[in-house]
C-alpha cells in the first residue's frame, strides 16, 4: 500500500502538546546546573545621557556576590551587535554596544551585570550600585529626530540611519493630470511582540576544552553562533547553541540581543554556569519594539477607480540603535504599500530615524501591518470620494491570475527584485465576503444606522493582503534510518511554538511512505544536528525545512534502494519501498531494519532565492458607541490561501492567533514614552494585550489551490497573514460605522478615548467651530 | 524559615527565605517547573496553581503563606500515561501553541469546571480573562474548556 500524501493536508493533533499540556515542556528558565550563578543586569533609567561614573564597590562586597561586570571589564573595545539582515555599511556606526560605556541612549540599556549565588542576592546588589549619568536632551519621537537638534551619535552628525525608496513605473507622469488624487497622513504606534515566555540564557564554559554551551537560543541559532564566535574570539565549532522549548517568538525572540553576549561572557569570566532570566519590566524595555511609523502618502486614480499610482514619504522610529533585523519593517513599508493590488506607478521613500527609545526589530508581519493600514484606509477614502463600492474598488485593482508572476516595486539601495508567484486573489475575497455575509449585512446595517436602536452604529469593512514567506538562501535536513527501521529527523529550522515537530513529521512520513508512529522524533534547534541551519523567520520553516526534508528523503530512498538491490539481486530502480519493507519485482523482500548494520544517515538541503506569497482577505463587523468611543467586534473573518496546506489545524491556529495579536495592536497595545525618553508602560497593567473576553468571535478559514511553483511541496509560508490586515480593516469598519459623523481614523491605536475624540473632532468640524 | 505544606498529595518541608514566592519555591526548590512565571506581578496567570482547591497566582503568594495548605500544580493534574479529558480537549481543539501559558490555563480551567461543570461560554471567558495567551487568540481555548465539561459532571473531582 502506498501511503504518499496520507498525512500532509490532514488536521493531525500536535505531538508537542503531549508534553505541554502536562507541564513537561522544558523552557530555558527550567534548567539548573550545579554551581550555577545568577545574573541580573543594571539598566539605565535615563533615556539620553552621558555616562560619567559607576561605583560598584559596595555591590562587590555583598555576601553571595561573585562578580560585578561593567563596560571596563569587556576590553578595549566593546563588542557590538551586528546586523543579521540587510547588513549595509551605512548601518554600522549605529550598531548597539553590548553594554553602555560613554553614553546611554535608551531606558533599559545595560550598564552593569551582577553575578551572584541567587537571583535575589543579585537583585539586592544591583540596588547597591551607584551610577552618575548626566542627562542630555532626548529625541523622543521621529519628528524630533529630524528637527530638535539633539543627536544620538554626535560623530555621525545625523539621526537618519538610512533612506529606502520603492520605485515602479513613473509615478511623476502618473500623477500628472490624474483625474483623481488624494493625499493623507497616517500613523501606527510603537508596540511589541510580547511572547509569554520572558527571554533567558544559560551559558556554560568548559575551560579545559575551550568550549561554550549556550542554552535558550532560539529562531536563528547558526547566525547567532557566528555573531557570538566573533565577539568572544572563539571558532564557531567551539560553541554549541541549544534551543529548548520556546514560549513564542513572533519575530522578536531569538534575535541576537546584548545579553546573548553578556551571559556567555560572564560564564567564561567566572568559570561557572551562569543563568539570566529577564523579568517582564526588563522585557518591555529591552526586547525589540516595533511598528512605530507614519506616512504622508498620495493616491492617483482614474474615475472608474483604477489605481494609477501611489507616492509619498514614510518615517520609521528605529529607537536608539540598528539591531539585527531592525531595517526589515521600514523596507517592507516601502515595498508593500501596494499589497496585492496592481499599482503600476510607485514612488515611496522611507526614512529610518533614530530616537532615544528601545531599538526596533521585526514583529510578525513587519512593515506589512503598518503599510496595509495606510493603504486600506486610503483605498476606502478614495472609493467613497469616487462613489465606488469598497468591494468593487478592490476587485478592480487586485493582481489577476493572468498577471502572475507579478513584479513588485524594486527597493533602493538593495535593487532587490521580487515578484508574486501564483494565486487567484478574487477567490479568497469572495470566500471572505460569503463567510461574513456581506451582501445581506451591507444593506441591513446601513438601514439600521439611520435609527440606531441602542445608540450603537454598525460598520463593515473588507481588505486583501499578501504575505511573503520562504526567505532563502537555504535550509538543511538530515534523515537517519535507524537499525530498527524507524526514522529520525534533524532540521536546521527552529521551533518557537508553531508546531514544527508535527508538521515536519507529517512531511517526512509521507515522503518516506511510512506511518507517523515510526518516526522517532524531529530534532531541531541545535547547531549539532545539521551542518548549517537558517532557522525560523519570514514564514520560512515549512517551505524551506520541509523541502529540505523532501530532498533528504529522496536521497535516503536512493541509498535504501541500492542497499536492497544488492540483497535482492535486482536493479535499484526496481525496488519498491513500502510498509517498512523493500521489495523486488519477483516478490522477495527485506525489512528496512535489515538494510544496514549501522544507521543510514543522509543530509538534504533546499535552496531558494524567490519568495512565496500566501494571500487572502479579512472582513470585520463592528458596532461603535459614539458617546463613549467603545467598539464591539461582532464578527471577524480571515481567509488565507497558502498554496498547499500541511496541517489545517495548526494553520488555522496561526491565522486566528495572529488576528488576535493584530486586534491588540489596533485597539490597545501601546508603548508610551514621555519627552525625556522615559518608558511609561513598563508592566502588563499598563501595556494591555487582548484577553479571553475581548474578542470572542474571530473566525479563520484556510484554503489551498495554486500551489507555489517555487518548491516541491507547493507550500507558501504562512503564519503572519492573520495580522497584516487587522489595523486597516478595523479602522475602515469604524469609519463605515461613523460615516454619518464624518469620522476618519488616521492613527492607531483606536482606544475608546481615541475613537471618542474622533467623534468630538468630527462634530466640531461639521459645526464649523 | 521552614514551611510545610502538601504538593500534589505529598507533604514537603522546605527551608525558604520569607521573601521567596510560592512560584519560585515550586519551580526552583521543588523543581516542579510545569508552573511558569510570565510577569511576576499577577497579570498573566501563567503561574496559576490550586491552593486548597482555589486557583491562585503563585507569583503573588509567598511560600511561607502556604504553611499547612494543599497545593496542586499542573503536574498534579496529570496522569503518568496519557492525557486527562481536559488535556485531551486542549490538544483536540489546538488550544495551545508555544505551551507557556498552558499550565496556568489548565489549572484555572480545572478549578472552574470542578466548581461549575455547567458554566457557559461567557463564564469561561470571564474566568480565563485573567490568563494571557499570546498565540491562540483564546477561541480554541474556550472551545476546549467547554468541550471538557462533560468529564466534570460525573464525580466533579477527577480531571
Amino acid at each position: 500500500m502506498r501511503r504518499a500524501n496520507a498525512l500532509v493536508g490532514q488536521p493531525i493533533e500536535r505531538l508537542e502538546d503531549l508534553r505541554f499540556v502536562r507541564g513537561r515542556g522544558q523552557y530555558v528558565d527550567d534548567l539548573a546546573r550545579n554551581g550555577m550563578l545568577h545574573a541580573v543586569i543594571l539598566r539605565s533609567s535615563v533615556g539620553h545621557g552621558r555616562f560619567r561614573e559607576i561605583d560598584v564597590s559596595r555591590a562587590k562586597r555583598m555576601t553571595g556576590v561573585r562578580a560585578v561586570v561593567t563596560a571596563a571589564d569587556l576590553g578595549a573595545s566593546i563588542p557590538v551587535v551586528p546586523m543579521r539582515l540587510q547588513p549595509m555599511p551605512e548601518f554600522a556606526p549605529f550598531a548597539q554596544p553590548v553594554m553602555a560605556r560613554d553614553k546611554v541612549r535608551y531606558v533599559g540599556e545595560a550598564l552593569a551585570m551582577v553575578l551572584a549565588d541567587t537571583a535575589a542576592i543579585a537583585e539586592d546588589a544591583i540596588g547597591a550600585i551607584e551610577v552618575d549619568i548626566e542627562p542630555l536632551p532626548a529625541v523622543s519621537n521621529w519628528q524630533g529626530a529630524l528637527n530638535n537638534g539633539a543627536l544620538l551619535f554626535e560623530d555621525e552628525g545625523t539621526n537618519v540611519s538610512m533612506k529606502f525608496r520603492a520605485v515602479l513605473g513613473d509615478a511623476e507622469a502618473a500623477f500628472k493630470n490624474a483625474p483623481y488624487k488624494r493625499r493623507e497622513r497616517f500613523s501606527t504606534q510603537r508596540h511589541t511582540a510580547l511572547p509569554m515566555e520572558p527571554r533567558g540564557v544559560l551559558a556554560e564554559w568548559d575551560s579545559a576544552q575551550g568550549r561554550l554551551t549556550v542554552s535558550g537560543a532560539a529562531k536563528v541559532l547558526f547566525a547567532n553562533r557566528r555573531i557570538l564566535a566573533k565577539q568572544m574570539g572563539l571558532s564557531e565549532d567551539a560553541i554549541y547553541m541549544v534551543e529548548y522549548d520556546v514560549g513564542g517568538s513572533f519575530g522578536a525572540r531569538g534575535e541576537f540581543y546584548p545579553e546573548d553576549f553578556l551571559i556567555p561572557f560572564a560564564a567564561r569570566h567566572c568559570g561557572r554556569p551562569v543563568k539570566w532570566t529577564e523579568d517582564r519590566r526588563e522585557h518591555l524595555m529591552t526586547m525589540n519594539h516595533a511598528r512605530e511609523s507614519a506616512c504622508d502618502v498620495e493616491i492617483a486614480c482614474d474615475r472608474d477607480g483604477t489605481v494609477r499610482g501611489l507616492r509619498g514619504h514614510a518615517f520609521v522610529d528605529m529607537g536608539a540603535y540598528m539591531r539585527t533585523n531592525g531595517a526589515v519593517g521600514a523596507r517592507n513599508i516601502a515595498q508593500f504599500m501596494s499589497g496585492p493590488y496592481r499599482v503600476p506607478n510607485i514612488d515611496i521613500d522611507v526614512l529610518l530615524l533614530l530616537t532615544n527609545k528601545t531599538p526596533v526589530g521585526t514583529y510578525r508581519g513587519p512593515g506589512r501591518f503598518e503599510t496595509d493600514f495606510f493603504r486600506e484606509r486610503l483605498f476606502d477614502m478614495a472609493a467613497r470620494d469616487l462613489g465606488i463600492d469598497q468591494v468593487e474598488f478592490r476587485r478592480r485593482n487586485l493582481v489577476r491570475e493572468a498577471d502572475m508572476p507579478y513584479t513588485l516595486a524594486s527597493i533602493a539601495p538593495f535593487e532587490s527584485k521580487d515578484e508574486l508567484d501564483s494565486g487567484d486573489y478574487q477567490v479568497t475575497l469572495d470566500r471572505c465576503l460569503a463567510e461574513i455575509g456581506w451582501a445581506e449585512k451591507r444593506t441591513k446595517l446601513r438601514e439600521a444606522n439611520k435609527k440606531p436602536a441602542d445608540g450603537r452604529y454598525h460598520g463593515l469593512a473588507v481588505s486583501c493582503f499578501i504575505e511573503g514567506g520562504a526567505a532563502g538562501p537555504k535550509e538543511s535536513a538530515r534523515l537517519v534510518l535507524e537499525t530498527d527501521g524507524t526514522l529520525t529527523v534533524y532540521v536546521g529550522s527552529s521551533g518557537v511554538g508553531q508546531g514544527l515537530e508535527t508538521a515536519f513529521t507529517q512531511i517526512a512520513a509521507d515522503a518516506m511512505e511510512m506511518p507517523m508512529e515510526r518516526i522517532n522524533k524531529v530534532f531541531h534547534g541545535s547547531t549539532a544536528y545539521v551542518s548549517d541551519g537558517y532557522g525560523s523567520y519570514h514564514s520560512r520553516s515549512i517551505v524551506m525545512g520541509g523541502s529540505a526534508i523532501l530532498d533528504a528523503a529522496t536521497k535516503l530512498r536512493q541509498v535504501m534502494c541500492a542497499e536492497a538491490a544488492r540483497r535482492l539481486n535486482c536493479g535499484a530502480a526496481e525496488v519498491v519501498l513500502a510498509d517498512g519493507r523493500a521489495t523486488s519485482p519477483d516478490g522477495k523482500s527485506v525489512a528496512w531494519s535489515e538494510l544496514a548494520p549501522e544507521p543510514i544517515s543522509v543530509e538534504g538541503a533546499f535552496l531558494n532565492h524567490k519568495h512565496t506569497w500566501a494571500y487572502g482577505a479579512h472582513a470585520a463587523h463592528v458596532s461603535v458607541d459614539p458617546k463613549t468611543g467603545h467598539v464591539s467586534l461582532l464578527d471577524y473573518v480571515a481567509v488565507e490561501n497558502c498554496g498547499r496546506m500541511i496541517n489545517p489545524l495548526t494553520l488555522k491556529g496561526q491565522l486566528v492567533g495572529a488576528v488576535a495579536q493584530g486586534l491588540g495592536g489596533t485597539f490597545m497595545e501601546h508603548l508610551v514614552y514621555d519627552e525625556h525618553g522615559q518608558l511609561l508602560t513598563g508592566s502588563l497593567a499598563d501595556y494591555l494585550v487582548p484577553t479571553a473576553s475581548d474578542f470572542p468571535k474571530i473566525r479563520g478559514f484556510v484554503m489551498e489551490s495554486h500551489p507555489s511553483p517555487l518548491n516541491p511541496l507547493g507550500a507558501k509560508g504562512a503564519g503572519e497573514g492573520g495580522i497584516i490586515s487587522v489595523g486597516g480593516v478595523i479602522s475602515n469598519a469604524i469609519a463605515d460605522a461613523l460615516s454619518s459623523f464624518g469620522v476618519e481614523p488616521r492613527d492607531l491605536p483606536l482606544t475608546p478615548s481615541a475613537v471618542w475624540q474622533l467623534v468630538q473632532d468630527a462634530r466640531k468640524h461639521s459645526d464649523g467651530t | 524559615m521552614s514551611v510545610k505544606f502538601s504538593v500534589n498529595g505529598k507533604t514537603v518541608e522546605v527551608e525558604v527565605e520569607p521573601r521567596l514566592t510560592l512560584a519560585d519555591c515550586l519551580r526552583h526548590h521543588l523543581r516542579l517547573t510545569g508552573t511558569h512565571v510570565g510577569c511576576e506581578h499577577g497579570v498573566c496567570g501563567a503561574c496559576t496553581v490550586l491552593v486548597d482547591d482555589a486557583a491562585v497566582r503563585s507569583c503573588l503568594m509567598l511560600a511561607v503563606q502556604a504553611e499547612g495548605a494543599k497545593v496542586v500544580t499542573v503536574e498534579g493534574l496529570s496522569l503518568d500515561e496519557g492525557l486527562t479529558p481536559l488535556q485531551a480537549s486542549f490538544r483536540k481543539h489546538h488550544a495551545l501553541q508555544c505551551g507557556f501559558c498552558t499550565p496556568g490555563m489548565i489549572t484555572t480551567a480545572h478549578a472552574l469546571l470542578t466548581a461549575e461543570p455547567d458554566c457557559d461560554a461567557d463564564r469561561v471567558r470571564e474566568v480565563l480573562s485573567g490568563n494571557l495567551c499570546r498565540c491562540t487568540g483564546y477561541i480554541s481555548i474556550v472551545e476546549a474548556v467547554l468541550d471538557a465539561r462533560a468529564a466534570y459532571k460525573h464525580d466533579g473531582k477527577r480531571p
